[in-house]
């Protein structure tokens, strides 16, 4: 596996987007940083622009990246290669690039104008979510051979988890209001990966304003310790799930 | 040396295999032929591992391929449009599948040199016109002195120059004791090399016969002869 995997990392590098994205979230995170006056403020224009782009680009150029490879997929199945491998190979390659690009571009301005138990948080949570939107990513490009229809799966997905989905958490609680839903509002937000993230970052910040509905709740429930740990093993569980999804259904396609 | 015992494929409603039974023995050069969508390209393919067969199974060796990739080390595919990726070189290509196989070998560079693979290592994949795609492909088959040949239309796009050193390849490993097996829609050109002939119609097997028996048989001249009497007078 390691060998695929070396060409597909060159071929990630040789592709200059992943550089190209880490220099992008450079100049938003050190301007962040340099514009507001003090460094909680700045932490949380990253946080936002974090917790919007690092899915979108993920998402986006994983699934566009899967579909483009299917040349690459069918030359190497006709030699002696397990199917899993190459599918692992591919998946590790694009996510080992997300998380560098991730790093490199957020993570150094993190690490000098943020306190380190929060930078590395942030960069924990960031890298995670890059590896989970490039998992959904290779779910929804197995799903359909129509790379029109993939694509569109893939932004549909980043829109209702990283917009829609906390409005609708808002919605549900306006409408029951009346009820006692706590414990259901928990369970629902478990059921985005971006609101988790959101979550585990303000509760290390303590900045409860910031919170949403979800997180407000969630820390009431579980106080910030249990929380982070909660949180966390939803974020893994949130990564293997649709990649292992996808593999399985990888492993039993035509092609 | 490969047994299909049975095997099925649906795509949808479409049965594209329907309960095939084949056994393909070293030494043979086969001819799979049929009408365009007969399924010999799935057949090619489920042997390959590429497409799973709904039910049945395929021996390689008298081991079933099943959750297998090994057995591929000693096939060399050559696919009827040969898809690569677009970005790379021909070079790099070559280099990959050598640092993938990873065997230590050594290496058939006949096609190489003789299809002048070398003058164009640098020149893009995506680039390449439809034959020069297929020598690259040709190249890539036979790199590897594989034990068995699986050839999708092999000559579709080649210059007649280069057909003609594909098809002395193709005699040389077939003398070599290689189990080959070649879809082509040009009866004529594989008259001199085939001594089987399979016929596919609808994911049927229609017959599995020795070239010089069937010719015998019908008392035709050439193989692509006898076909058309077999399927005229029906007596299959």
């Amino acid at each position: 596996m390691m060998r695929i995997l070396k060409y597909v990392a060159l071929d990630i590098i040789k592709n200059k987007i992943i550089i190209a994205y880490a220099i992008m979230l450079a100049l938003f995170s050190w301007s962040a940083f340099g514009l507001e006056d003090n460094a909680a403020k700045g932490l949380l224009t990253v946080l936002n622009i974090v917790l919007l782009t690092v899915p979108l680009m993920s998402v986006l150029f994983a699934t566009i990246y899967v579909y483009n490879s299917s040349e690459f997929i069918e030359l190497l199945l006709s030699h002696p290669i397990k199917r899993s491998k190459i599918w692992k190979a591919l998946f590790i390659g694009l996510s080992l690039s997300m998380v560098a690009a991730y790093v490199f571009g957020a993570g150094i301005p993190l690490f000098i104008f943020a306190e380190w138990d929060i930078a590395l948080m942030t960069i924990a949570v960031g890298s995670l979510l890059s590896v989970i939107f490039v998992a959904i990513a290779f779910l929804s490009s197995i799903i359909t051979r129509d790379k029109a229809k993939g694509i569109g799966t893939s932004i549909m997905l980043w829109l209702y988890f990283a917009l829609l989905f906390d409005g609708l958490v808002l919605f549900l609680f306006f409408q029951f209001a009346d009820y006692p839903i706590e414990k259901a509002v928990v369970f629902l937000s478990a059921l985005s990966p971006i609101d988790l993230s959101r979550i585990l970052i303000l509760l290390k910040l303590d900045v409860s304003a910031m919170l949403g509905y979800t997180g407000a709740v969630f820390k009431n429930s579980f106080g910030s310790d249990w929380g982070l740990v909660l949180s966390f093993a939803l974020l893994a569980f949130w990564a293997l799930v649709p990649f292992y999804l996808s593999l399985r259904k990888f492993k039993s396609k035509d092609l | 040396m490969i047994e299909i015992k049975n095997i099925t494929k649906n795509f949808g409603k479409l049965k594209a295999l329907n309960g095939l039974n084949l056994e393909l023995n070293k030494g043979e050069c086969i001819a799979l032929i049929g009408p365009n969508g007969c399924g010999k390209t799935t057949l090619i393919k489920s042997i390959l591992g590429m497409v799973l067969p709904s039910s049945g199974e395929i021996l390689f060796n008298g081991k079933s391929i099943k959750n297998d990739n090994d057995y591929r080390r000693h096939i060399g595919y050559m696919p009827q449009i040969g898809r690569y990726p677009e970005n790379m070189t021909i070079g790099q290509v070559i280099d990959m599948i050598k640092g993938i196989r990873n065997s230590n070998q050594v290496l058939d560079h006949d096609l190489y040199e003789h299809f002048n693979i070398e003058k164009m290592l640098d020149k893009k994949m995506r680039t390449l016109s439809g034959g020069t795609t297929q020598k690259v492909s040709a190249t890539l088959a036979f790199l590897f002195k594989p034990q068995v040949l699986i050839l999708d239309e092999p000559t579709a796009g080649l210059d007649p120059i280069a057909a003609e050193i594909l098809k002395a390849k193709i005699i040389d490993a077939k003398e070599r004791g290689c189990l080959i097996l070649i879809t082509s829609h040009l009866l004529s050109e594989l008259e001199d090399i085939v001594s089987q002939i399979i016929f596919m119609q609808e994911g049927n097997l229609i017959l599995h016969k020795n070239a010089e028996e069937l010719k015998a048989r019908t008392g035709q001249q050439t193989i692509a002869r006898s076909i058309v009497h077999l399927l005229k007078t029906e007596t299959l």
